[in-house]
């Protein structure tokens, strides 16, 4: 009994491994073989929305060179799966990001630097260029800009306003005669969004990092605690809620967009993701640039970059940057890619082209004309959140000067 | 919350309650060697021990890919075992405390054991990989186009086979339309009769004695193609992508001799510092692309040092006690009073009102603690519009945390509520008639007998709710973020948690930290370990009081 038992178990045990060998084995030459016929496999990964839009043109490539392409979405933490999986070698071959993400990557070696022609490199936006430039190289091939710009309900408020303070007493009439609830819709909620503040703390004379001699941002100067920085948020002090009520912490990231869209604010400071929401919404609205203060500086928004990376461990490099290089460069993609996502293409012709049929991909390319490239050095994954819940304590009324002094001390503390 | 229902709930048998077995007579056990061999329980184990070698098999191809012989030793020695011990017929507590076994040692032990090894080392981002990554990057990251090169026109051709004769760059420069064949042997010119090529770009179709070969042919041997470098005087030629090359130069470059980077454009050097895993310049400055390294205590001791982090620790770690407290004693209280009005024979309709109020618990937390934080918004929440106030809830500390409690209060009292109910229809209700006829007053008999008896089932989940509640990280990140914070102090927040704050910490600063983050997560688990324990003590002694 105990033999058969025994003997059973152990003849079993072998067929499933053997049928385990076998399929690993008859998998193998059979992988090669479909390899010959139909060339390397080169795997993308991006978010769900671009997956979309990239499938068809991924497919027609490998259809036009006989390779095998795979669009993989991956809906949460793309830069940190990235990561992640490149260094234990499961990554992709190509990434689709944005351009903040440069600084990380390359610390962690996980993209290779890209080369571009002069003829190539000339077809694109300079600003986006220069995005993707870190320690002096080219490390991705861009596609979109982004940039917030000041939406108005032009119901409510039919002159784009110069200045914030014209922009308050629009706002504050439109609240005294019951048209509206709030004087302006910028994103804040309880802990700040350094981000959409940028171009109002600009205005007030702020600055994040200095410029190095090459053009790179230096984060050795920090801008954030110093006389500078604090006169700018002086001066937001005074929109605050214990000034003109125009910044207020509860109007958050979700509510600021549905806010402006039920009409309940005539300004809205967001980009080119919100104009979705305000066409569903029937809104009449025109785009331009975020107002300054009177008499300060040029309000400039951060300009941010959608890009194609290679991947330092990708298993097809070779075939990635071909991808990257000489496909990526073509205006078709980069148009489809905005009907996915309508952001401003990066390529200077595709710009033109779809230009015509969107006015609104112009104005707000006109109002982050004068925008600062969002730094891409690791050191600015230091200076979102002391920055933002320093924005949300001086717009709750905080002291100015003790809060931005003390953030810059803690944002120089976190940076290496 | 919801979690905690799952984890502990093995802690339900108490020690000391289980049966005592240990007596059991030999003849039992001899009863048991002539039990007959049922087919199903054959079945079982055949399809168990196939599925153990089928895993076995599935996990050993990729160890001994990567050469790892220990771990292939070890899976080849537990797989051993386990046959060993299956098809034999003895070691009987063996079979059934070796599954178990396994399970903690690959979920538990090895999670823990991981996680205290990376304590002692900078792992994080920029130092992720090993030194020898780190070179490599920085060298291939520093591969410039040397100025005023060409930029030819580029074919993968081979002498023989495509897929395995040896790789030659054909060459062709756009201006002069000369052509060169490129290996590691350097650049050859080749004869323009010898070629044919396309008029309009110049990338060459066709050479003598060489198959060009398609993209896709080539996009097989991508890693040949990138590694083939065609030496030249300034520098050499590279494939960029598979139709096009140019000259590039590796502007820095690892030397093994000093253990140093040197920048051969600017003469800079960046030595090696073993202590910090990085390279780094006389002028201190370093290279982006550091490497993994044991850094000792250095985590540990700066959790003690840092005033910014040992500063507001006591402050975090009392609120950390009162959230841990608060949220499981009122769920508590509110669940218990409730499951007590409805276990009222008077009370009508309980199976409707059991149903409502298990409603909070069947929705998912995560969705839940987000509408609840809009609720709270100053200008457009429902409580404020609904009570007519006027509150800044989550910009204060008091009605942050106040807010805070209330929110662990809806969402954690229907299970509170559900296990009380279980544990009050356990208790006979003669023990409370006879309180009664003894002229006990109902909050005496729900004193001095149903909350003893109630204590006795719920203390262990009242311990596990404590320990799953410390390390409420949900509840925290995804209301308030740890919020308000102190103007002068953005990194501790009034409702933030041991967690949170940690989290911030290891993952606010330059990217990721996961050193620090795992010696932080040791100290957690300290506290916790040492309130667990001395808990469940208590509990035993009240136990045999009551028992």
């Amino acid at each position: 009994m105990r033999i058969r038992t025994a003997g059973v178990v152990a003849v079993l045990g072998l067929a499933l491994a053997a049928s385990g060998c076998g399929g690993s084995d008859s998998d193998k030459p059979a992988a090669k073989e479909s390899a010959k016929a139909t060339g390397g496999k080169l795997v993308i990964w991006a978010d769900d929305k671009r997956t979309a839009a990239l499938k068809p043109f991924a497919e027609e490539f490998g259809k036009e060179n006989g390779v095998t392409v795979e669009v993989q979405a991956v809906s949460k933490d793309l830069q940190t799966n990235f990561v992640t999986a490149s260094q234990q070698g499961s990554g992709p071959d190509v990434v689709v990001g944005a351009h903040d993400w440069i600084g990380n990557l390359v610390q962690n070696g996980a993209i290779d630097p890209v080369q571009l022609a002069a003829e190539q490199k000339s077809a694109f936006n300079e600003t986006a260029v220069k995005a993707v430039t870190f320690n002096g190289q080219l490390y991705g091939v861009p596609y979109a800009t982004e940039n917030v710009a000041l939406i108005r309900n032009t119901e409510l408020a039919p002159e784009a306003p110069k200045t914030i303070e014209e922009l308050v007493t629009t706002g504050k009439k439109l609240k005294a005669e019951k048209k509206a609830s709030e004087i302006l819709c910028l994103q804040s909620g309880q802990n700040g969004d350094a981000y959409h503040v940028y171009p109002l703390y600009t205005s007030g004379g702020g600055y994040l990092f200095g410029t190095a001699a090459n053009g790179d941002y230096d984060p050795k100067d920090l801008g954030v605690g110093k006389p500078e920085s604090i006169a700018a948020f002086q001066k937001i002090a005074k929109l605050g809620e214990k000034g003109d009520g125009a910044l207020k912490r509860s109007i958050t990231g979700e509510n600021s967009i549905a806010t402006f869209t039920g009409k309940k604010c005539a300004f809205l400071v967001s980009g080119p993701w919100a104009i979705a929401d305000a066409k569903k919404a029937n809104i009449k609205y025109d785009i331009s640039a975020v107002p300054g203060f009177a008499g300060g500086k040029e309000a400039q928004p951060f300009v941010g970059v959608q890009a194609f990376y290679v991947a330092a461990k990708g298993k097809n490099k070779a075939l990635a940057q071909e991808f990257v290089t000489n496909y990526v460069t073509k205006p078709e993609l980069a148009v489809a890619l905005y009907k996915a996502e309508p952001r401003p293409p990066a390529l200077t012709a595709a710009f033109d082209q779809v230009k015509g049929e969107d006015p609104d991909l112009a104005k707000f390319q006109e109002a982050g004309k004068n925008g600062q490239v969002l730094p891409a050095i690791p050191a600015m994954a230091a200076i979102w959140d002391p920055f933002g819940k320093a924005e949300a304590a001086i717009i709750g009324g905080a002291d100015p000067a003790k809060t931005i002094t003390a953030a810059g001390k803690t944002i120089a503390g976190q940076i290496k | 919350m919801s979690t905690s229902l799952s984890g502990p709930g093995s802690a339900q048998q108490a020690p000391g309650r289980e049966p005592v077995r240990r007596g059991l007579p030999r003849k039992s056990r001899t009863a048991r060697n002539h039990a007959p061999i049922t087919a199903t329980g054959l079945v079982v184990k055949v399809v168990l021990l196939g599925l153990v070698a089928g895993i076995a098999i599935w996990a050993a191809f990729p160890l001994i890919k990567a050469e790892h012989w220990i771990g292939l030793a070890i899976l080849a020695a537990t797989t051993a075992g386990l046959f060993y011990l299956y098809l034999g017929r003895r070691h009987i507590p063996a079979k059934y405390l070796v599954p178990g076994t396994i399970f903690l040692i690959a979920f538990q032990v090895f999670p823990v054991l991981y996680t205290a090894s990376t304590a002692f080392t900078n792992f994080g981002d920029g130092h992720r990989g090993s030194k020898d990554d780190a070179i490599v990057a920085i060298q291939t990251s520093s591969v410039k186009q040397v100025p005023g090169s060409t930029e030819y026109s580029l074919s993968i051709a081979t002498k023989g086979d495509p897929a395995t004769g040896p790789l030659v760059f054909l060459l062709s420069d756009p201006k002069t339309k000369e052509v060169f064949a490129g290996d590691a042997g350097g650049l050859r010119k080749l004869d323009a009769g010898d070629v044919e090529a396309s008029s309009l770009t110049g990338k060459v179709t066709a050479a003598d004695g060489y198959t060009v070969l398609n993209i896709g042919q080539a996009s097989v041997r991508s890693k040949e193609i990138t590694d083939l470098v065609v030496p030249t005087s300034g520098g050499a030629i590279r494939s960029n992508g598979l139709t096009r090359a140019y000259e590039g130069k590796a502007v820095r470059a690892y030397d093994a001799g000093c253990d140093c980077v040197k920048d051969s454009e600017t003469g800079k050097t960046w030595t090696a510092d073993p202590a910090t895993g990085a390279f780094v310049a006389a002028d201190g400055e370093r290279l982006t692309q550091g490497w993994k390294v044991n850094v000792g205590l250095k985590n540990f001791s700066r959790v003690l040092t840092d005033p910014n982090i040992s500063g507001p620790f006591f402050g975090t770690l009392l609120w950390n006690f009162a959230f841990a407290i608060g949220s499981t004693g009122l769920t508590f209280l509110l669940g218990m009073a409730i499951a007590l009005a409805l276990h009222s024979p008077r009370m009508r309709g309980t199976n409707l009102y059991r149903v409502l109020l298990i409603l909070p618990y069947a929705m998912p937390s995560f969705a839940m603690l987000l509408v609840w934080r809009d609720m709270f918004n100053t200008d457009f929440g429902l409580v404020n519009n609904l009570f007519g106030l006027d509150v800044d809830w989550f910009g204060q500390s008091w009605s942050a945390r106040a807010a805070v409690l209330l929110v662990q209060l809806w969402l954690g009292y229907p299970y509170m509520f559900l296990v009380a109910t279980g544990a009050l229809q356990a208790i006979p209700r003669e023990l409370t008639e006879a309180t009664s006829v003894d002229g006990a007053s109902p909050w005496q008999s729900f004193r001095a007998v149903t909350l003893p008896l109630l204590l006795v089932a719920l203390s262990p989940l009242l311990i596990a709710s404590f320990a799953y509640n410390f390390n409420n990280i949900n509840a925290i990140w995804l209301t308030t973020e740890g919020g308000p914070f102190a103007p002068d102090n953005p990194t501790n927040g009034a409702t933030d948690l041991l967690i949170t704050y940690t989290y911030r910490l290891a993952f606010g600063a330059q990217g990721a930290e996961f050193g620090m983050a795992a010696a932080v997560s040791i100290f957690i688990f300290a506290i916790v370990a040492t309130v667990s324990a001395i808990s469940f003590r208590r509990t035993r002694k009240q136990e045999e009081v009551y028992s």
